[in-house]
């Protein structure tokens, strides 16, 4: 099977990043494999791009299963595992564990919710592949992976757009 | 958004990234300066501890006295983050853009400060693990959930946990930028604290979606960690003056005001120190202190809902309280110095754009306002405890000692100096939000006048 490669075409305008999208979608090159990098937010759609569906509302409700129940089990247990009988009333305290139900389920929907930006994200993924500086400077890098036998390929497309500099990673 | 200036990626950068690639003349004076105090400020804990509570001017019956109104004052100054970073998020804000990082990193250190008073207070802080960690099975010893004691630590364990979780992810990305433009091992740590951070549409719509997820999710800990801290006073049915239905509103209430007032200072000081000119604008104040006016509005009306409730039930003890909170010697001082710079001396002049707008006012009417706010804390608190209750057979008055004074001093100190590394490693603008803004906004011909637009995503 031929390698993997990382081709990235730096551009110094979002119209040029767009064109060179476009070109890599006209070529054949299948949704996924290429991307556009920018150091800032674009309008979603600015340069044509694919963006997957991302499942991060599933995560706060996990977190916040997790802390409840933590909560419950903290809560009830210290009052059942140390009982203390105050004016007749029962041992279990709803309205105080309400209280710390509350905040660790929150704890836990925000923990989880953190875990999931970063998983979703794909990461951490130390390794940057072909990447350029000045993407963060304003410049936009358009990515392409693909395998050997595309690459030159892929190549001609980004400098057909009017790519400033290609980089092979 | 009149004031702006079109800045390209690259002046962005090198503007916002001054104090982190270059170190300013002033900081490292600064820093030893204030290390100085925090240092005083640990020997000072260590002599409580060495030496027992007896130290601090708490006696019988007043228990709580300064360090429990300072543990109050800042987790108030901690609702200026969330208050302004989530809710002017929610709600689109443009101004919000260059202000959010700092509200955030103010509401984590000023939360950080505001554990070591009670922790301290303790005087005896290494048993902290008694009062909220169920692990002495031998001997059963466990937490009492029923107590507001036991409450706290889990408001402000998760507010301080969710508000470093929301700073680092709106970090992801201009910890990307230093990467980007540092060399050595200071590229390897921004490499490793980015997580590999490449900005691609993927990472961006979730660092959008995080925004607002995380803020819809911190808004109701804002609401709680104040409410509880509250609490603290108001189930005590024993203190005059506490045990009052009014205290949750008027917690947070105060918080904000307290919070977004300190907000207006750092902003101030920012623009000052690093001569953010071109992002910390006269505009910005002037929407603060609109939002202050309203806050302030707002915390006028449950402070005297506060002082009408407890005297309209024409219990002597109560009208005995406030009587002396506001003409008995010293409290009456006190008490005008409070109303004065809480209230009546900053808002009005608020209402006036001139203020407004200049900034030295802006920043001197805000430091008015926490000074106002730690008073009305410490009258709170305080004279409550001051007066002789029944079985009670010795009271003393509350005379704060030297050393409480010091502490006082150490967690403003303290506060500054992290503010001051933070400044050193990462940027106290947000890079992206400030470049996004220049990319959504754009000059648009509206007759004979030319107007910033603002364009807004889809939902």
């Amino acid at each position: 099977m031929a390698a993997s490669n990382s081709v990235l075409g730096l551009y110094d305008t979002p119209n040029a990043g767009a064109d060179a999208m476009d070109g890599l979608k006209s070529a054949g090159f299948e949704l996924g494999t290429f991307d556009v990098l920018t150091g800032t937010p674009y309008p979603e759609g600015a340069f044509g791009e694919y963006v997957p569906q991302h499942r991060l509302f599933r995560f706060p409700f996990f977190g916040a299963m997790v802390g409840i129940t933590l909560a419950i089990l903290f809560t009830a247990g210290t009052q059942l595992a140390y009982p203390v009988i105050t004016g007749g009333k029962p041992i279990l305290a709803v309205f105080a564990m309400l209280i710390i139900a509350y905040e660790l389920t929150m704890l836990g929907a925000v923990v989880a919710t953190v875990v999931g930006i970063i998983f979703e994200s794909r990461l951490p993924n130390l390794n940057l592949g072909a990447y350029d500086t000045r993407i963060t400077e304003g410049y936009i890098g358009v990515v392409v992976e693909c395998e050997d036998d595309r690459l030159e390929e892929a190549r001609g497309v980004l400098q057909t757009a009017g790519a400033l500099e290609i980089k092979t990673a | 958004m009149q004031q702006r200036r079109i800045l390209d990626e690259f002046t962005v950068n090198h503007e916002l990234l001054r104090g982190n690639l270059a170190t300013p003349k002033w900081w490292l004076p600064t820093v030893l300066g204030l290390l100085v105090v925090v240092l005083f400020g640990f020997t000072l804990m260590g002599i409580m501890f060495n030496r027992g509570l007896g130290v601090t001017g708490l006696s019988r019956p007043v228990y709580w006295g300064l360090f429990i109104t300072t543990f109050v004052f800042w987790v108030g100054i901690s609702h200026a983050g969330i208050m302004i970073s989530a809710i002017l998020r929610l709600t689109q804000a443009e101004w919000r853009r260059p202000v959010t990082r700092a509200a955030e990193l103010l509401t984590v250190f000023s939360l950080l400060t505001a554990l070591f008073f009670p922790l301290i207070h303790a005087g005896r802080p290494w048993r902290i693990f008694y009062w909220i960690t169920p692990y002495d099975f031998a001997r059963g010893i466990f937490p009492n959930a029923r107590s507001p004691l036991v409450w706290d630590p889990f408001a402000i364990g998760t507010y301080l946990t969710g508000s470093t979780l929301f700073l680092y992810v709106a970090l992801l990305p201009d910890l990307g930028v230093l990467r980007d433009r540092t060399t050595g091992w200071k590229r390897s740590f921004y490499t490793v604290a980015s997580l590999g951070w490449r900005g691609n549409p993927r990472q961006w719509r979730l660092q959008t979606v995080a925004g607002i997820l995380l803020s819809a999710l911190m808004l109701p800990i804002f609401v709680s960690v104040h409410s509880i801290v509250s609490w603290d006073f108001a189930v005590t049915p024993a203190v005059e003056g506490w045990h009052s239905t009014v205290f949750a509103p008027y917690f947070v209430v105060g918080a904000v005001h307290s919070g977004v007032s300190a907000v207006v200072t750092m902003m101030a000081l920012m623009r000052w120190l690093w001569g953010w000119d071109n992002y910390i604008r006269p505009e910005h104040f002037d929407a603060l202190a609109r939002l202050l006016i309203v806050v302030a509005c707002a915390w006028l009306a449950l402070t005297f809902a506060e002082l009408i409730f407890g005297v309209y039930s024409l219990e002597a003890p109560e009208r005995a309280l406030r009587e002396m909170q506001m003409f008995e010697w010293p409290w009456n001082l006190l008490f005008i110095i409070f109303f004065l710079t809480g209230f009546a001396i900053p808002v009005p002049l608020w209402f006036f754009k001139r203020v407004r707008n200049n900034i030295a006012m802006m920043f001197w009417t805000s430091i008015l306002v926490n000074i106002g706010m730690w008073l009305e804390r410490f009258l709170i608190i305080v004279p409550g405890l001051s007066r002789k209750q029944p079985f009670v057979f010795t009271w003393d008055s509350y005379q704060v000692s030297p050393l409480e004074w010091g502490l006082l001093l150490w967690s403003f100190a303290w506060v500054m100096m992290l503010m001051l590394l933070f400044s050193k490693f990462f940027p106290l603008i947000p890079l992206f939000e400030t470049k996004e803004s220049q990319v959504f906004t754009t000059d648009v011909q509206i007759g004979r006048v030319t107007m910033p637009a603002v364009i807004r995503e889809l939902d």
